[in-house]
């Protein structure tokens, strides 16, 4: 249902004076509540005012203006959850399963996460919650985070919260591993957490409120996972982790740790982890980290997206991209698309590559929605080339699903 | 989560819940006498310097109904009644306008900004009580002192706790469904446009550097929303202008505030996530009430002072009516005291119950037995 449009919606529009050429834009505007395309909540039409882009039109201030490609995505039908998601960040998780023609997605409630996965279609199979059990007479604690680590021989289920770390089969039927956080020097006006998970070939990293990275040894299989080493190079709370193979090397990753002031760390994998850079913060959270060819792409509390490159710990690019604070990153690897996704209300999605001549970070935005009045906490790109991804928001009980057209 | 989430959380419940009160007691015609003192009585109620103590005390946040039964106790430190049905629409009202509070607030920062907004709003009620004043000035610095030197990190994970602590509260409010502030799902509205928080810069701008850090190429795209920016911050101070709106006093006499009991059936399950086990929570929030409301003074009132009942609705019919149609799903449970293995607790909530005189009304509704049991009889009902 696509309603060509000539000149857009006046309350989307930007106040900026408009060159002479025929104004384009795409946004699409999404109501939660829906079940799908065919089926829409009374009262709320579904706006989508789409026009074709055209680059390389320069207005009259001297800048220029970069349209949007005429690429398009289109709702898809949305998996229900049971409970509805809380407001953290990083609140997607999605394990591909192609040759099985599966795909697992998890979601935090709160005390509980859901585990559950879905065929093609979005048609949910089986679904499973999970929950920290700390004893009897106490409440659960809240769980953080939950995402899957995607190893050389196996996939674990990592579930981190106050107090403990649980690390489970994939499909969460068994845990496999639990470690209680050691509270340290913790004084009691600082509340104790595990948040950030990330695989780097046979070590799963875990992040801490203290700022330390506990690096996990994860055997091919079993349940003898060992604490191989503790990472300090962070003072604040670690938000997240991400990793990449390195380039040109096998059983080599790099790794980028992200933390509530703002501060990266850069990580070369091994027995014993290496700082490879430092990336000095301002005071302002990063919550979602991501890592792709030596670029580093970091979210932060400002709404800004900054990438930079990975060897010098230099600023590449910055992107005044939300008007809030960020809540998730995700980033397709074959295509170098990035998807970033703030409590504003709005996904982007973003075309990140090298200038050959200069090795310089550049970028290109490639779409933008807009999921009204829901406060987005997780997105994910569904299938590596980044042809569709996923949504979470603050109390729907529903993951939103997007594929281009 | 945040183990300094109660300070903020508890004082600006309590500031809407003082200006419901407000409001119904002037719409109810309330001699101004009698208003004022039920203001004063409440008022130094929450600010008594025990209670802040326990109150500030870095601890986590406990379920709803255990902060309720606070709340409960709190409405009646004067000679002011509340029946059931109106005490939960109050607090329907208090929940619902704090939890939009602290989604619509631009920085996480901003929580600070509103909780000042209701202690500026308090100060007015109370401004010719000397004494109360000063320990509401009180709390003030210590809310400066202890707040206003955390990280934007810190402030994020607050916000977080409190939202987590609102999940799935969709009671529609007819205030904020006529300024369209909610729909008429009972999720707020979340605007796409206006200024953009203090530090954030207006989206729609790609810059490039090159190595040696000079920008290079200024890329406009287009972002979808509609801001403009930010024109002035708040002031963080124990006197100044906040600039933020939120948290001020939204109600006036000729408004009356009705809200629509509609739980959408998907929400159910995740409501229950609360109510399994009840009984093990029920062991640490007895603990934490019984610390709170041990330091509670709550001022006996001398001599036969006539008390009233105040009425959230406006007839006594509607009333009865809300008490009888409120859905299952909205009720706010029973702490079960009786069941708890911890005999010592026990009694010592009992004890500290004892100490609470309430002057017999012949129109509280439900059980009036002795005096003793009323309390823990309010309680259960909970």
């Amino acid at each position: 249902m696509v309603a060509p449009a000539t000149a857009p919606r006046a309350s989307r529009s930007s106040p900026r004076p408009r060159p002479e050429a025929v104004r384009q834009c795409v946004v699409s505007m999404v109501a939660a509540d829906s079940e799908g395309p065919e089926d829409r909540p009374s009262g709320k039409p579904d706006l989508r005012v789409e026009v074709e882009g055209v680059a390389g039109v320069t207005s009259d201030l001297g800048v220029d203006l970069q349209y949007l490609s005429p690429r398009m995505f289109r709702r898809e039908r949305s998996i229900p959850l049971r409970g509805s998601a809380a407001a953290l960040s990083n609140n997607l998780s999605v394990l591909q399963l192609p040759a099985r023609d599966l795909t697992h997605f998890g979601v935090v409630h709160g005390p509980s996460a859901q585990i559950l996965s879905a065929a093609p279609e979005g048609v949910p199979l089986a679904q499973r919650q999970l929950q920290v059990k700390v004893g009897v007479g106490v409440s659960p604690p809240l769980i953080t985070q939950v995402h899957w680590c995607v190893l050389p021989f196996r996939v674990l289920l990592v579930l981190t919260s106050h107090r403990r770390i649980q690390m489970y089969e994939s499909d969460g039927s068994l845990m496999v591993y639990w470690h209680a956080l050691d509270s340290g020097d913790a004084s009691s006006a600082q509340a104790m957490f595990a948040r950030g998970i990330a695989a780097s070939v046979h070590f799963i990293c875990v992040g801490t409120w203290s700022g330390r990275v506990l690096v996990f040894d994860i055997p091919a299989k079993g349940p003898n996972i060992v604490l191989n080493e503790e990472l300090t190079g962070h003072q604040t709370p670690i938000t997240d982790i991400a990793t990449e193979r390195a380039q040109g090397q096998d059983g080599v990753a790099d790794m980028v740790t992200a933390d509530d002031s703002g501060v990266l760390c850069v990580w070369r994998s091994g027995t014993v982890f290496t700082l490879l850079t430092r990336i000095p913060g301002f005071g302002v959270p990063c919550p979602s980290v991501q890592l792709w060819q030596g670029i580093v792409a970091a979210g932060y509390g400002d709404g800004q997206v900054r990438l930079y490159d990975a060897t010098t710990g230099a600023l590449h690019v910055q992107i005044s991209a939300h008007a809030r604070t960020v809540s998730a990153l995700d980033l397709a690897p074959e295509v170098g698309k990035l998807l970033s996704a703030a409590e504003d209300t709005f996904v982007h999605i973003w075309k990140l590559s090298r200038n050959p001549e200069s090795g310089s970070i550049e970028v290109e935005h490639c779409h933008g929605e807009c999921i009204s009045d829901t406060q987005v906490c997780g997105a994910r790109f569904c299938d590596p080339s980044g042809s569709s991804f996923a949504v979470t928001g603050y109390e729907l009980a529903e993951i939103l699903r997007f594929n281009s057209v | 989560m945040s183990v300094r989430t109660l300070p903020l959380l508890f004082l600006n419940l309590g500031g809407e819940m003082l200006y419901v009160l407000d409001q119904r007691l002037r719409a109810q015609n309330i001699p101004g006498d009698k208003a004022r003192k039920v203001l004063n009585d409440i008022i130094s109620t929450m600010f008594n310097r025990k209670f802040m103590e326990e109150l500030f005390k870095p601890q986590e946040l406990y379920s709803k109904k255990a902060l309720r039964t606070v709340y409960d106790r709190l409405a009646h430190a004067s000679i002011m009644r509340l029946n059931q049905a109106s005490m939960d629409k109050l607090y329907d009202l208090m929940t619902m306008a704090f939890k939009y509070q602290v989604l619509l607030c631009p920085r996480p920062k901003d929580v600070l900004l509103v909780t000042f907004n209701h202690l500026d709003s308090i100060k007015g009620f109370i401004r010719d009580s000397p004494t109360i004043l000063h320990l509401v000035d009180e709390t003030f610095r210590q809310l400066i002192e202890i707040y206003g030197s955390l990280s934007a990190g810190e402030f994020q994970l607050i916000r977080q706790t409190l939202l987590i602590f609102f999940q799935d509260l969709h009671i529609r409010v007819s205030t904020f469904l006529k300024d369209k502030v909610q729909n008429s799902n009972g999720r707020f509205v979340l605007p796409v446009s206006g200024p953009v928080p203090w530090g954030t810069e207006v989206p729609g701008v790609i810059r490039m550097f090159n190595d040696k850090s000079e920008e290079v190429k200024k890329i406009e795209f287009n972002h979808g929303g509609d801001y403009v920016a930010a024109y002035k911050e708040g002031s963080f101070e124990l006197y100044g202008d906040r600039v933020l709106k939120l948290g001020t006093n939204m109600y006036s006499v000729n408004r009356p505030v009705e809200t629509h009991m509609s739980a959408t059936s998907k929400n159910l399950a995740s409501r229950t996530q609360e109510n399994i086990a009840p009984n093990p929570l029920a062991k640490e929030e007895l603990n934490f009430l019984a610390r709170l409301m041990g330091g509670m003074e709550i001022k006996k009132t001398s001599g036969p002072e006539p008390g009233f009942r105040l009425n959230l609705f406006t007839t006594d019919e509607e009333e009865e009516h809300a008490a009888l149609s409120r859905p299952e799903e909205l009720s706010y449970e029973v702490i079960n005291i009786q069941a708890t293995q911890d005999q010592q607790r026990n009694e010592e909530l009992a004890r500290i119950m004892e100490e609470f005189e309430i002057t017999e009304q012949p129109e509280i509704t439900e059980q009036s037995a002795s005096k003793g049991d009323d309390l823990l009889a309010m309680m259960d009902r909970l």
